[in-house]
């Protein structure tokens, strides 16, 4: 299909498409001349509201896709939309207003700023947005409550387990309130029970705020949260599941 | 569906006193290699200030034309004919010593790149700008140059007065020249202002170019 067939087809579609990939090529040039195709054509809709994680091996193009569709990286060919924003026009500033403005970000290894206190971490991309500080300061208290941190505005990460880390990490993530959140291997650093409490975060989110959970994954527990999961091999899209069609049980998963 | 790309405002600066405290941020975690980097420039600094004062005290003191004093000019081997003008080798090592601290300053501020580029790439993740990235290595320079000159300056107008007192005894109190010592402090003081940022030129345009991506690195 091309890009302007399918462009006329989604209008006519009713559904509320958040983030749109069309036939997103990625290729790196190597330095003997080899081209790697870490996406090769991908088409991809992801619906307001949902909650679809993505999974594969490494080396599938996962996390490439990952950072495609979370505007941290562009594609060779193809188009991406973020929110009807087509991230590969935009220049070096206007990529920072959509990161700043329609994403949030959740790291593997939380990547929460040192010496900067919880509420800190979490104003900062209020400020980066344009709020004023105490506009900021006001918000960021009730995001901290959200997450359940309200008692620790003012500790600094290296006082707080992991766990509080990473909740840190989801109230930085929703301060701007976002439309999208991207969360790469949230619960990979953190015990199983942790690991659940954050899934609850997220699920919560979605279901209060609408927020669009994408997750790069291989936590059965997020899996089971799932709206949709999609399978990455090769640079192509393997398979897409609805979560309703797949039997998820703890250490595998089988197609009903 | 249309792009929409009208939505994104124009370019606004995040205010200087979020960047101040970012890279203060950034100093008070990695304290002590800020230090590091401040006494190289204080020596610098201090040497630099040391040289300027003697210059100064030397000349007022032989504008003084006392007898006296010229045999103590002259017992410290003060060319008084000349008007004990600094010469050229002495301005080559001045030169020399201001290079080595901004070398020093360069690669310190290197350093810090490479050791936070993590941190950049989760600061572009949640919004920075390439700007505000540059600006947090600027301040975080000026800052330590700002401090290393003012404590270099003290330390070489201490020196400088000791050693003149030891040497010219209360001539050179007698003859203290307070304009001249004024221009040599401030002439310190913006040297060490200049190198400070000079040196952060190739830092913070090599940390503005780190990409997002880099935030998501797993530490090994």
């Amino acid at each position: 299909m091309s890009e302007t067939e399918y462009l006329k087809d989604a209008e006519e579609r009713e559904e509320d498409i958040v983030i749109r990939a069309i036939d997103v090529k990625r290729h790196y040039h190597g330095m003997d001349g080899n081209v790697t195709k870490a996406l090769d054509g991908i088409s991809l809709d992801v619906l307001r509201g949902e909650y679809l994680s993505i999974m594969g091996p490494s080396g599938s193009g996962k996390s490439t896709l990952f950072n495609m569709i979370g505007g941290i990286d562009s594609p060779t060919e193809g188009m991406v939309f973020i929110d009807e924003i087509d991230v590969a026009q935009l220049d070096s500033y206007e990529l920072a207003w959509l990161r700043c403005h329609k994403i949030g970000y959740i790291f593997q290894s939380y990547n929460i700023l040192p010496v900067l206190t919880a509420l800190e971490n979490v104003t900062l991309p209020m400020v980066f947005a344009g709020n004023s500080p105490s506009e900021a300061r006001e918000k960021g208290m009730a995001i901290l409550e959200t997450v359940g941190l309200g008692d620790r505005a003012l500790h600094r990460p290296f006082e707080m387990s992991g766990g509080q880390q990473q909740r840190v990490a989801v109230g930085r993530a929703i301060a701007n309130d976002p439309v999208i959140i991207l969360a790469d291997e949230p619960t990979a650093n953190l015990d199983v029970h942790t690991g659940e409490e954050i899934i609850e975060l997220l699920n919560k989110l979605r279901d209060e705020r609408g927020i669009t959970i994408i997750s790069a994954t291989h936590d059965m527990k997020m899996l089971d949260v799932s709206t949709r999961i999609l399978w990455i091999r090769d640079g192509k899209v393997q398979r897409l599941e609805e979560r309703k069609n797949l039997n998820i049980e703890i250490g595998r998963i089988e197609s009903e | 569906m249309m792009p929409k790309q009208d939505v994104i405002p124009e370019q606004t600066a995040v205010s200087w006193p979020i960047v101040m405290s970012v890279s203060m941020a950034g100093m008070r975690r990695r304290f002590s290699r800020a230090m590091i980097t401040m006494v190289g420039v204080v020596l610098a600094i201090a040497f630099l200030c040391y040289m300027l004062l003697n210059e100064t005290f030397v000349q007022s003191m032989i504008a003084e034309g006392s007898d006296d004093l010229n045999i103590l000019l002259q017992n410290a081997n003060v060319d008084i004919l000349s008007g004990g003008g600094t010469d050229q080798m002495t301005v080559l090592l001045i030169g020399l010593t201001l290079l080595t601290s901004l070398v020093g300053i360069i690669n310190a501020m290197l350093m810090a790149v490479t050791e936070r580029v993590r941190e950049i790439g989760t600061l572009k993740c949640l919004g920075a700008t390439d700007q505000f990235v540059v600006r947090t290595y600027f301040v975080e320079s000026a800052v330590q140059g700002v401090c290393g000159s003012a404590l270099g300056m003290v330390l070489g107008l201490v020196v400088s007065m000791v050693v003149n007192l030891k040497t010219y005894g209360w001539f050179a109190l007698k003859t203290f020249p307070a304009g001249g010592v004024v221009v040599a402090l401030l002439v310190s003081l913006g040297a060490g202002a200049v190198l400070s940022v000079v040196a952060a030129i190739i830092p913070a345009y090599m940390a503005a170019r780190k990409q997002p991506v880099e935030a998501l690195r797993v530490e090994e």
